[in-house]
Protein backbone atom coordinates (compact mmCIF):
# COMPACT_ATOMS: atom_id res chain seq x y z
CA UNK A 1 0.00 0.00 0.00
CA UNK A 2 1.52 3.70 -0.81
CA UNK A 3 -0.05 6.94 -0.31
CA UNK A 4 -0.24 9.51 -2.55
CA UNK A 5 -0.64 13.27 -1.84
CA UNK A 6 -1.62 16.11 -4.20
CA UNK A 7 -1.61 19.79 -2.97
CA UNK A 8 -3.71 22.96 -4.24
CA UNK A 9 -4.79 25.80 -3.43
CA UNK A 10 -8.00 28.12 -3.29
CA UNK A 11 -10.01 31.33 -2.58
CA UNK A 12 -13.13 32.11 -0.96
CA UNK A 13 -14.87 34.01 1.23
CA UNK A 14 -17.62 32.59 4.09
CA UNK A 15 -19.23 33.84 7.24
CA UNK A 16 -20.49 31.71 10.08
CA UNK A 17 -23.83 32.43 11.04
CA UNK A 18 -26.64 30.19 12.51
CA UNK A 19 -30.08 31.57 12.21
CA UNK A 20 -31.06 29.22 15.08
CA UNK A 21 -28.91 31.45 17.48
CA UNK A 22 -29.41 35.33 18.62
CA UNK A 23 -27.17 37.55 17.03
CA UNK A 24 -25.59 38.20 20.54
CA UNK A 25 -24.76 34.05 20.40
CA UNK A 26 -23.52 34.54 16.86
CA UNK A 27 -20.99 37.13 17.41
CA UNK A 28 -20.01 35.31 21.33
CA UNK A 29 -19.35 32.04 19.58
CA UNK A 30 -17.89 32.94 16.23
CA UNK A 31 -16.41 36.44 16.83
CA UNK A 32 -14.90 37.98 13.94
CA UNK A 33 -16.02 35.52 11.97
CA UNK A 34 -19.85 36.68 12.31
CA UNK A 35 -19.56 39.48 10.03
CA UNK A 36 -22.16 38.82 7.57
CA UNK A 37 -20.17 40.66 5.12
CA UNK A 38 -18.14 37.87 4.82
CA UNK A 39 -14.31 37.54 4.92
CA UNK A 40 -11.79 35.23 2.71
CA UNK A 41 -8.74 33.17 2.78
CA UNK A 42 -6.58 30.91 0.43
CA UNK A 43 -7.12 27.87 1.42
CA UNK A 44 -5.06 24.94 0.89
CA UNK A 45 -5.82 21.35 -0.02
CA UNK A 46 -4.36 18.16 0.37
CA UNK A 47 -5.91 14.97 -0.96
CA UNK A 48 -4.32 11.79 0.24
CA UNK A 49 -5.60 8.61 -2.05
CA UNK A 50 -3.62 4.67 -0.99
CA UNK A 51 -3.72 2.02 -3.23
CA UNK A 52 -1.56 -0.74 -4.54
CA UNK A 53 1.18 -0.07 -6.81
CA UNK A 54 0.10 -0.81 -10.52
CA UNK A 55 3.05 -3.17 -11.66
CA UNK A 56 2.65 -1.79 -15.16
CA UNK A 57 2.32 1.72 -14.89
CA UNK A 58 4.26 2.13 -11.31
CA UNK A 59 0.98 4.32 -10.11
CA UNK A 60 -0.87 4.14 -7.15
CA UNK A 61 -3.25 6.48 -9.31
CA UNK A 62 -2.60 8.48 -12.77
CA UNK A 63 -2.19 12.39 -11.62
CA UNK A 64 -3.41 13.34 -14.57
CA UNK A 65 -6.82 11.95 -13.58
CA UNK A 66 -6.47 12.92 -10.16
CA UNK A 67 -6.12 16.23 -10.81
CA UNK A 68 -8.65 16.56 -13.45
CA UNK A 69 -11.04 15.00 -10.64
CA UNK A 70 -9.97 17.82 -8.06
CA UNK A 71 -10.60 20.28 -10.49
CA UNK A 72 -14.05 19.21 -11.74
CA UNK A 73 -15.31 18.29 -8.64
CA UNK A 74 -13.88 20.60 -5.87
CA UNK A 75 -11.71 23.54 -7.36
CA UNK A 76 -14.05 24.60 -10.20
CA UNK A 77 -16.91 25.20 -7.32
CA UNK A 78 -14.56 26.47 -4.65
CA UNK A 79 -12.29 28.44 -6.24
CA UNK A 80 -13.37 32.06 -5.87
CA UNK A 81 -16.55 31.53 -4.47
CA UNK A 82 -18.52 32.59 -1.81
CA UNK A 83 -18.89 29.28 0.22
CA UNK A 84 -21.98 30.43 2.23
CA UNK A 85 -24.28 31.93 -1.15
CA UNK A 86 -22.46 29.74 -4.13
CA UNK A 87 -21.47 26.29 -2.72
CA UNK A 88 -24.95 24.15 -1.90
CA UNK A 89 -23.53 22.44 1.12
CA UNK A 90 -23.40 25.54 2.96
CA UNK A 91 -26.96 26.60 2.12
CA UNK A 92 -27.78 24.51 5.46
CA UNK A 93 -24.47 23.76 6.94
CA UNK A 94 -21.88 26.75 8.18
CA UNK A 95 -18.40 26.51 6.43
CA UNK A 96 -16.33 26.04 9.23
CA UNK A 97 -12.89 23.99 7.85
CA UNK A 98 -14.21 20.96 9.67
CA UNK A 99 -17.49 20.96 7.62
CA UNK A 100 -15.33 22.17 4.20
CA UNK A 101 -13.01 19.14 4.92
CA UNK A 102 -16.54 16.67 5.35
CA UNK A 103 -17.71 18.28 2.23
CA UNK A 104 -15.07 17.65 -0.24
CA UNK A 105 -14.46 13.99 1.40
CA UNK A 106 -17.73 13.34 -0.07
CA UNK A 107 -17.24 15.55 -3.04
CA UNK A 108 -14.42 13.31 -3.90
CA UNK A 109 -15.32 10.00 -2.29
CA UNK A 110 -17.29 7.79 -5.40
CA UNK A 111 -15.72 9.89 -7.71
CA UNK A 112 -11.86 7.77 -7.75
CA UNK A 113 -12.27 4.78 -9.17
CA UNK A 114 -8.81 3.15 -8.70
CA UNK A 115 -7.13 4.87 -5.75
CA UNK A 116 -9.06 5.08 -2.19
CA UNK A 117 -9.82 7.73 -0.67
CA UNK A 118 -7.46 8.67 2.71
CA UNK A 119 -7.84 11.63 3.97
CA UNK A 120 -8.60 15.42 2.76
CA UNK A 121 -6.18 18.34 5.04
CA UNK A 122 -7.58 21.84 4.67
CA UNK A 123 -5.61 24.60 5.90
CA UNK A 124 -7.40 27.66 6.16
CA UNK A 125 -3.71 29.53 7.04
CA UNK A 126 -0.36 28.11 7.94
CA UNK A 127 -1.21 27.61 11.26
CA UNK A 128 -4.72 25.76 11.41
CA UNK A 129 -5.94 23.22 9.56
CA UNK A 130 -8.43 20.22 9.62
CA UNK A 131 -7.83 16.42 8.88
CA UNK A 132 -11.23 14.08 7.86
CA UNK A 133 -10.81 10.67 7.43
CA UNK A 134 -14.08 9.48 6.57
CA UNK A 135 -14.66 8.94 10.42
CA UNK A 136 -18.21 9.19 11.27
CA UNK B 1 -18.90 13.06 11.69
CA UNK B 2 -15.52 13.06 13.31
CA UNK B 3 -12.74 15.82 12.55
CA UNK B 4 -8.94 16.37 13.60
CA UNK B 5 -8.19 20.13 14.32
CA UNK B 6 -4.72 20.93 14.32
CA UNK B 7 -3.11 24.71 15.54
CA UNK B 8 0.19 25.63 15.03
CA UNK B 9 1.88 27.94 17.84
CA UNK B 10 5.54 29.46 18.11
CA UNK B 11 7.71 29.51 21.06
CA UNK B 12 11.30 30.51 21.97
CA UNK B 13 13.18 28.53 24.66
CA UNK B 14 17.26 27.70 25.85
CA UNK B 15 18.16 24.39 26.94
CA UNK B 16 20.87 22.68 27.78
CA UNK B 17 21.11 19.02 27.40
CA UNK B 18 22.96 17.64 30.19
CA UNK B 19 22.54 14.01 32.32
CA UNK B 20 23.30 14.44 36.02
CA UNK B 21 24.22 10.57 36.33
CA UNK B 22 26.55 10.61 33.05
CA UNK B 23 30.46 11.66 33.66
CA UNK B 24 31.67 14.94 31.78
CA UNK B 25 33.00 12.67 28.84
CA UNK B 26 29.63 10.88 28.38
CA UNK B 27 27.60 14.04 28.23
CA UNK B 28 29.63 15.62 25.45
CA UNK B 29 29.58 11.83 23.66
CA UNK B 30 26.16 12.15 24.21
CA UNK B 31 24.63 15.11 23.36
CA UNK B 32 27.81 17.05 21.74
CA UNK B 33 27.30 20.67 21.14
CA UNK B 34 23.93 21.07 23.29
CA UNK B 35 25.92 20.16 26.13
CA UNK B 36 27.32 23.22 25.87
CA UNK B 37 27.71 24.91 29.08
CA UNK B 38 25.92 28.10 28.84
CA UNK B 39 22.91 25.77 27.13
CA UNK B 40 21.79 27.11 22.85
CA UNK B 41 17.81 28.13 22.41
CA UNK B 42 15.38 27.44 19.54
CA UNK B 43 12.64 28.79 17.89
CA UNK B 44 10.29 25.76 18.45
CA UNK B 45 7.20 25.19 16.27
CA UNK B 46 4.35 23.18 18.19
CA UNK B 47 1.68 21.69 16.10
CA UNK B 48 -1.38 20.40 18.55
CA UNK B 49 -3.91 18.13 17.30
CA UNK B 50 -7.70 17.77 18.62
CA UNK B 51 -10.50 15.39 17.58
CA UNK B 52 -13.97 15.21 18.49
CA UNK B 53 -17.65 15.03 16.10
CA UNK B 54 -18.68 18.40 14.82
CA UNK B 55 -21.14 20.34 16.30
CA UNK B 56 -23.69 20.49 14.02
CA UNK B 57 -24.97 23.85 15.63
CA UNK B 58 -21.25 25.44 15.07
CA UNK B 59 -20.01 23.26 12.60
CA UNK B 60 -16.47 22.88 15.12
CA UNK B 61 -14.98 20.26 16.60
CA UNK B 62 -14.27 23.17 19.75
CA UNK B 63 -14.17 26.27 19.95
CA UNK B 64 -10.65 27.51 18.43
CA UNK B 65 -10.54 30.65 20.67
CA UNK B 66 -10.88 28.33 23.77
CA UNK B 67 -7.96 26.08 22.28
CA UNK B 68 -5.72 29.63 21.58
CA UNK B 69 -6.43 30.39 25.61
CA UNK B 70 -5.44 27.15 27.12
CA UNK B 71 -2.16 26.86 24.76
CA UNK B 72 -1.11 30.45 25.19
CA UNK B 73 -2.00 30.21 29.53
CA UNK B 74 -0.97 26.82 30.23
CA UNK B 75 2.36 26.29 27.66
CA UNK B 76 3.20 29.39 26.13
CA UNK B 77 3.42 31.35 28.75
CA UNK B 78 5.36 29.03 31.05
CA UNK B 79 8.07 28.12 28.32
CA UNK B 80 8.37 31.07 25.85
CA UNK B 81 11.21 32.91 26.24
CA UNK B 82 12.23 30.94 29.67
CA UNK B 83 15.14 28.43 29.94
CA UNK B 84 14.16 24.91 30.09
CA UNK B 85 16.36 23.59 32.37
CA UNK B 86 15.71 25.92 35.48
CA UNK B 87 11.84 25.51 35.02
CA UNK B 88 10.74 22.93 37.72
CA UNK B 89 8.69 20.35 34.94
CA UNK B 90 12.62 19.55 34.16
CA UNK B 91 13.89 19.44 37.79
CA UNK B 92 14.07 15.87 37.02
CA UNK B 93 14.43 15.15 33.47
CA UNK B 94 16.69 16.35 30.21
CA UNK B 95 14.66 19.01 28.37
CA UNK B 96 15.27 17.12 24.87
CA UNK B 97 12.42 17.92 22.65
CA UNK B 98 11.15 14.11 23.35
CA UNK B 99 10.66 15.02 26.95
CA UNK B 100 9.08 18.38 26.12
CA UNK B 101 6.90 16.70 23.97
CA UNK B 102 5.16 14.65 26.73
CA UNK B 103 5.19 17.64 28.96
CA UNK B 104 3.19 19.66 27.01
CA UNK B 105 1.26 16.83 25.92
CA UNK B 106 0.42 16.00 30.08
CA UNK B 107 -0.18 19.83 30.69
CA UNK B 108 -2.90 20.06 27.37
CA UNK B 109 -4.70 16.36 28.61
CA UNK B 110 -4.99 18.62 32.24
CA UNK B 111 -6.09 22.04 31.18
CA UNK B 112 -8.07 21.10 27.76
CA UNK B 113 -11.17 18.87 28.19
CA UNK B 114 -13.41 20.42 25.09
CA UNK B 115 -12.02 18.05 22.45
CA UNK B 116 -9.70 14.51 22.75
CA UNK B 117 -6.28 15.64 22.42
CA UNK B 118 -5.17 13.50 19.44
CA UNK B 119 -1.52 14.33 19.56
CA UNK B 120 1.32 16.90 20.34
CA UNK B 121 4.14 17.81 17.34
CA UNK B 122 7.06 19.17 18.66
CA UNK B 123 9.83 21.06 15.35
CA UNK B 124 12.89 22.07 17.39
CA UNK B 125 14.54 23.37 13.84
CA UNK B 126 13.04 23.24 10.51
CA UNK B 127 15.18 19.67 10.20
CA UNK B 128 13.98 17.53 13.59
CA UNK B 129 10.30 17.15 14.80
CA UNK B 130 9.17 14.72 17.34
CA UNK B 131 5.40 13.87 18.43
CA UNK B 132 3.55 12.35 21.45
CA UNK B 133 0.37 10.95 21.57
CA UNK B 134 0.06 9.87 25.04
Amino acid sequence: MVYLTRKCEFSASHYYHNPEFTPEENQRIFGKCANLNGHGHNYTLEVTVKGDVDPKTGFVVDLKELKEILNREVLDALDHRHLNKEVPEFSTQIPTTENLAIAIWNRLQNKLNVAKLHRVRVYELPDLFVDFYGEP
Amino acid sequence: MKAHLTRRYIFSASHRLHGEELSQAENLATYGKCNNPYGHGHNYALEVTVSGQVNPQTGMVCNLVDLDDAVRREVLARFDHENLNVRQEFATDVPTTENLSRVIFNILKQSFTAAHLEKVRLEETMMNSFEYRG
